[in-house]
């Protein structure tokens, strides 16, 4: 699949001296949702704002479509729309007008009938001539995406865009953005929810002190580092793990009626089979057992810590 | 060229004008008017003429200059300044603009407030005191050239300044006092010979005699010299300003 973000040796110096990005290399694939996560300060912003053009970089090249972020920004920027992090409009304009000064801002000829749609898609069509200053969070939030697709874009870019926002209308923009994606829009999200990116992405980056540590497809990403636990309610319960059982890292519950078997999915054998056979011989007898996959929340920690 | 952005940048300052026009428009044709009737009724009616014009007349060309150096750098520089503070500079930034269609669209919109402001007192100083314009094509290309000069130079402040007594600090202290001593309440030649030298090195006193010239046909100092000290500004402006894009100076950084 062709990439249509190429991102190389990208670093940002600011002029305090923080290096806040450290040679990024990485490709967007053209059509897909990709989701960047990281922590606080961890580069995520500054990453978006230099392929934007908001950020001058320091060294390295962004191509946007092929264009060059800086020496061709024109084209390349013409080709992106951003939804920044923070709710930052014109309180006194209207919604509508703020609509088409984004529009003639990219270099679009006036489109009312593709306004209208844009703002009905986002349900704030009878929200057109109200002042933005007037609008609940929420609704602003969704002027600042009608903003970002008001020249068509073909990359969108959405930094953390359900922040603030109910669970209502985070479900409204999930879907949303699945059909922009379907449309072929390519979507680059950052978000603190790991939930969302486990719910949309396509693939995941993680970066981290301003270096990408990981880009991998979603599900593989949870397969590889995905943990499974297999709980085992005990039908007594026991003061100590039984010295045989060592070897398995068991956890035992205060109460002692409950054992946890932590086990990699990559590995060749879970070890389950052996671990209740060696339960058995030891008279441990249960009642109940079942297993659970750790969530992309539980892998991004564990893959944040280990990077520390 | 982006046209389309120009267009974009100038409507939407037009619209901030129209918006607040009480205070973008009322507010300096009234305070001028005020000084017309101060300056010119009341207390030009007991002054000498100057250079054989009326006093009243004579300080027409003074005030408007005064009035079009102050608007045109505080709406050039708060029509800057405002997305910097509010954040929504980003959408100018991530734009596929280039730094002269930002400006002529920001700069544009500013002078051309500061152009309607300079002919509505023009207008309202009529009602005080009878005049008459020699130059009425010189007229109104000092008229442009200082409202296009000072909203370049309002736009670099509202580049540079990073809150809002910043934003204040330059229009004030050093504008205001230079367009008063200027001449625009006095001919420099009413001054003592060291005093003239000095006033020399005030570039607003190049602008208020240069208009000057265009409504009575005299001047303080020559009006081939005016116009070149007016385009020198304006150029340096303009590279300033190329260079802050082309940086990033508070913009990018």
């Amino acid at each position: 699949m062709d990439a249509v973000i190429q991102i190389q040796n990208l670093t940002k110096t600011y002029s305090s001296g923080f290096r806040a990005l450290n040679g990024i290399n990485l490709d967007i694939r053209r059509g897909e949702i990709f989701a960047l996560l990281g922590p606080n300060g961890a580069g995520k912003t500054t990453l978006i704002s230099t392929i934007c053009g908001i950020v001058s970089p320091s060294e390295g090249q962004v191509l946007a479509d092929g264009h060059d972020v800086v020496t061709d920004y024109r084209a390349a920027r013409s080709c992106i729309g951003l939804v920044p992090q923070e709710l930052t409009s014109d309180a006194f304009e209207s919604v509508g007008a703020t609509l088409k000064f984004s529009r003639g801002l990219f270099g679009k000829a006036p489109d009312p009938a593709h306004l209208e749609r844009t703002l009905k898609a986002l349900s704030l069509w009878d929200k057109r001539n109200d002042r933005i200053m007037t609008l609940s969070g929420g609704m602003k939030r969704r002027v600042m995406i009608a903003k970002a697709l008001a020249h068509e874009p073909s990359i969108l870019f959405l930094d953390e865009p359900t922040a603030g926002v109910d669970v209502e209308l985070r479900r409204d923009m999930w879907q949303m953005v699945r059909q922009l994606r379907d449309q072929g829009v390519t979507i680059i999200l950052t978000t603190h929810y790991i939930e969302e990116a486990e719910e949309m992405a396509d693939r995941i980056g993680v970066i981290r002190s301003g270096e990408i540590i990981l880009v991998e497809d979603k599900n593989t990403l949870m397969r590889k580092l995905g943990r499974k636990q297999l709980t085992l309610q005990l039908q007594n319960p026991i003061s100590a793990i039984p010295a045989s059982l060592a070897q398995y890292s068991l956890i035992l519950s205060e109460d002692g009626q409950q054992l946890t078997y932590s086990f990699d999915t990559q590995a060749e054998q879970s070890g389950i089979g052996e671990l209740l056979r060696r339960l058995n011989a030891e008279g441990v007898d249960f009642r109940d057992l079942h297993t659970e996959e750790s969530s992309l929340e539980e892998i991004f920690v564990s893959l944040v810590r280990k990077q520390a | 060229m982006n046209w389309y952005a120009i267009r974009a940048i100038y409507h939407f300052e037009m619209a901030r004008t129209f918006r607040t026009l009480l205070q973008s428009i009322a507010s300096p044709v009234i305070s001028t008017s005020l000084y017309f009737v101060v300056f010119g009724s009341a207390i030009g009616s007991r002054m000498i003429a100057i250079d054989g014009i009326s006093y009243g007349a004579f300080i027409v060309p003074g005030l408007i200059m005064l009035m079009l150096l102050t608007e045109s750098i505080s709406n050039a520089s708060f029509g800057i300044y405002m997305p910097k503070y509010s954040g929504t500079i980003y959408e100018v930034l991530s734009a596929p603009v280039s730094w002269l269609e930002i400006v002529i669209g920001y700069v544009g919109a500013a002078a051309s407030k500061s152009i309607m402001l300079g002919l509505l007192i023009l207008i309202t100083a009529r009602a005080f005191v009878p005049f008459s314009i020699e130059h009425p094509v010189w007229m109104l290309a000092f008229l442009i050239l200082t409202s296009i000069s000072f909203s370049l130079f309002g736009f670099i402040i509202g580049i540079w300044a990073d809150g809002w007594e910043k934003l204040q600090i330059v229009p004030t202290l050093i504008v205001t006092p230079l367009a008063f001593l200027g001449g625009s309440f006095y001919s420099i030649s009413m001054l003592p010979p060291a005093w003239q030298t000095v006033t020399l090195f005030n570039p607003v006193v190049y602008l208020i005699s240069g208009f000057r010239w265009s409504f009575y046909g005299v001047a303080d100092v020559s009006v081939g010299v005016s116009l070149t000290m007016i385009s020198v500004f304006m150029l340096i402006c303009v590279m300033l300003i190329r260079w802050m894009f082309l940086s990033g100076y508070k913009l990018k950084n």
